[in-house]
């Protein structure tokens, strides 16, 4: 049985997905893709130039991809609504991560304007990915709100501190209808690769691979973690105990 | 409450005697420390922890790009007009200087565009001297109009304004807002300034908070290195975006460093900021705010920006010109002050990706 992540139509075969900030050059983008084998890639509209010549980031993304345009910069509902509709016209698609963040010291979301251009723009037949702070009830809103999946924060972006919202991340996990990808903040392979094992649809790394001393290395070694953790999650790990159970119980002949 | 009301806390501060009291030891758990605060901060500018920029150099550079990437920020500035009525001691543009003055016609501004957006800059900064008639809001909304149709950001140096007059240029499609306090001493202040509107102190201090208000997205502050104690005002200038990101969360803070450099008029540094002194500065400024610009101008040589550039730079000038016009149409006359990086855009491109650093031409897109 094939185990596909399907997303506004589209079936993912790779679980991780890219940003694409934060590169030396962005002519790096396609080893890190082909490294990494991932098929979603995030890219700043902010960032958007086609006349950048080899900087220009559509030229490298490959076309096996799909391009996941984000908000960053947007700092409201209307912002965001507004990028993303730009998006849109310049050809990039219907995807949007919406990011609306309205503090510059953490960089963390604002999840009510969130779950407002969600509304918006879902009703606009974007397929929606809004990013997030991780909450219940946020999230509730933002599935009634027409999102396609939510993306809860590890940890503050830029970070690398790893998964520190673990705990809020696997309720939302249990009790929301949608794919949980856990964007931000993750900073090792073993991070994402937790992430996977308790049930994330996804892991979205940019910083974590970008200001490592060989971003592609990297980039393979996100890759192979977020495969094995999707394996461990879909084995079925055994319980935890507290105490030590031996293998070959020592009493285990009065009940043969 | 603004700027002024917190600036007030210091008065009267020991500087000296709280830079006798900082001890090797405290430098180096401050560099480990996650969060610095403003005394951190302060005890990173002391002479104490001039003997330990290495380390925090490598901080600096983690912290970097950790937040901003391998990858800098590229503007240009356009000088719309050199008019000005004051009387900065220490300014080209100072009134009494015998300098041809003149403002850019539209059709200038556009020609001067094209120029500048052949380059592939997508961001621009525009200055203007302080004459509220000759360069009025108005003229400076008319420019910003045609600038539109060839950049995505358009920045603003230019004399104070109020709240109102801010907010009428952000409807206009200016996002960013640069503003040198020159010197956060107030009595060194005065005495540098003695006529001209500029001489209001808490009008030039606050401008950065009305601007915040009328929704600028991008505030750059700074002190004018060589006015005054270095130390103290690179402290006041941290201690200003400290202040700028906490009272207005949504804006993108940044400083810039400039050290006099020689100009029209002569007047020379009252205080010698050395090399060594700028990389402190620019260190300790990176430790306190991880996520913070830091702007580079072209007053600084190509040598030392290339080396200062891992340190936390996030924003370069380049393809510089400090007259009015100066690329398509500008008189070749004196500028506001002599700059020491002449390299052309795509010179500092090459640069920049010789260092391992991406050249970002675009990082905001007009809405």
């Amino acid at each position: 049985m094939s185990d596909q992540l399907v997303i506004g139509g589209k079936a993912l075969q790779s679980r991780l997905f890219l940003g694409s900030g934060k590169y030396s050059t962005n002519a790096l983008i396609p080893a890190i893709v082909e490294a990494s084998g991932a098929q979603v890639i995030t890219v700043a509209v902010r960032r958007v130039d086609p006349e950048a010549g080899r900087e220009n980031i559509l030229t490298h993304i490959p076309k096996s991809c799909v391009l996941m345009p984000n908000t960053s910069g947007a700092r409201n509902a209307g912002e965001a609504v507004r990028i993303a509709r730009l998006a849109r016209a310049a050809g990039c698609g219907d995807w949007i991560k919406i990011e609306v963040i309205s503090d510059n010291r953490y960089l963390l979301p604002d999840n009510q304007e969130t779950i407002e251009a969600t509304r918006i723009l879902a009703a606009e037949g974007f397929t929606v990915l809004p990013y997030m702070s991780p909450d219940l009830m946020a999230a509730k809103r933002l599935y009634e709100a027409g999102a396609a999946a939510i993306m809860p924060l590890g940890a503050p972006i830029g970070t690398n501190r790893g998964f520190r919202t673990k705990e809020l991340v696997r309720i939302m996990i249990e009790e929301i209808p949608l794919p949980i990808i856990v964007d931000a903040g993750i900073g090792r392979p073993s991070e994402a690769c937790e992430c996977m094992e308790i049930g994330a649809a996804a892991v979205l790394a940019n910083t974590a691979i970008a200001s490592a001393s060989d971003p592609v290395a990297m980039a393979r070694a996100f890759g192979q973690a977020v495969a094995a953790g999707r394996a461990a999650y879909l084995a079925g790990p055994g319980a935890v105990h507290e105490t030590a159970r031996a293998s070959s119980p020592l009493t285990g002949f009065l009940h043969e | 409450m603004t700027f002024f009301d917190e600036l007030r806390r210091f008065d009267g501060f020991d500087f000296q005697g709280f830079f006798a009291s900082v001890t090797d030891a405290d430098v180096s758990r401050i560099i480990a420390k996650e969060r610095l605060s403003g005394m951190d901060y302060l005890a990173l500018l002391s002479p104490r922890a001039a003997s330990h920029l290495e380390p925090m150099a490598r901080r600096a550079q983690e912290l970097t790009i950790r937040h901003f990437g391998r990858a800098v920020q590229l503007f240009t500035p356009l000088y719309l007009a050199n008019y000005c009525t004051n009387q900065c001691v220490y300014c080209g543009f100072n009134t009494k200087n015998p300098l041809e003055r003149r403002k850019l016609s539209l059709d200038e501004v556009e020609a001067e565009a094209r120029a500048i957006a052949e380059s592939g800059l997508k961001h621009i900064l525009i200055l203007t001297g302080e004459d509220h008639k000759k360069s009025s809001v108005s003229y400076i909304a008319d420019c910003v109009q045609v600038l539109k149709r060839h950049f995505t950001s358009i920045s603003l140096e230019v004399y104070p304004l109020t709240r109102e007059e801010y907010a009428q240029l952000v409807a206009a499609g200016v996002d960013g807002m640069t503003m040198f306090q020159e010197v956060y001493d107030e009595p060194v202040y005065l005495e540098l300034h003695p006529k001209g509107p500029k001489r209001d102190y808490r009008f030039r201090l606050e401008a950065p908070d009305r601007a915040a208000q009328a929704g600028m997205r991008l505030v750059n502050i700074g002190a004018l290195l060589g006015l005054h104690d270095w130390r103290q005002e690179a402290f006041f200038t941290g201690v200003h975006t400290d202040y700028l990101q906490r009272a207005y969360p949504d804006i993108e803070v940044a400083i810039s460093t400039p050290r006099m450099r020689p100009h029209l008029g002569g007047f020379p540094p009252k205080v010698i900021v050395s090399d060594a002194d700028l990389v402190q500065y620019i260190l300790a400024f990176r430790l306190f705010m991880p996520r913070g610009g830091v702007t580079l101008s072209t007053r600084e040589n190509a040598k030392l920006r290339d080396n200062l550039l891992p340190l936390g730079i996030t924003k370069m000038s380049a393809g510089v010109c400090t007259q009015v016009g100066g690329r398509a149409t500008g008189q070749e006359d004196t500028g506001q002050f002599e700059i020491s990086d002449e390299r052309s855009v795509a010179e500092m491109a090459e640069m920049l990706y010789s260092r391992g650093y991406q050249p970002v031409y675009k990082d905001w897109q007009y809405l």
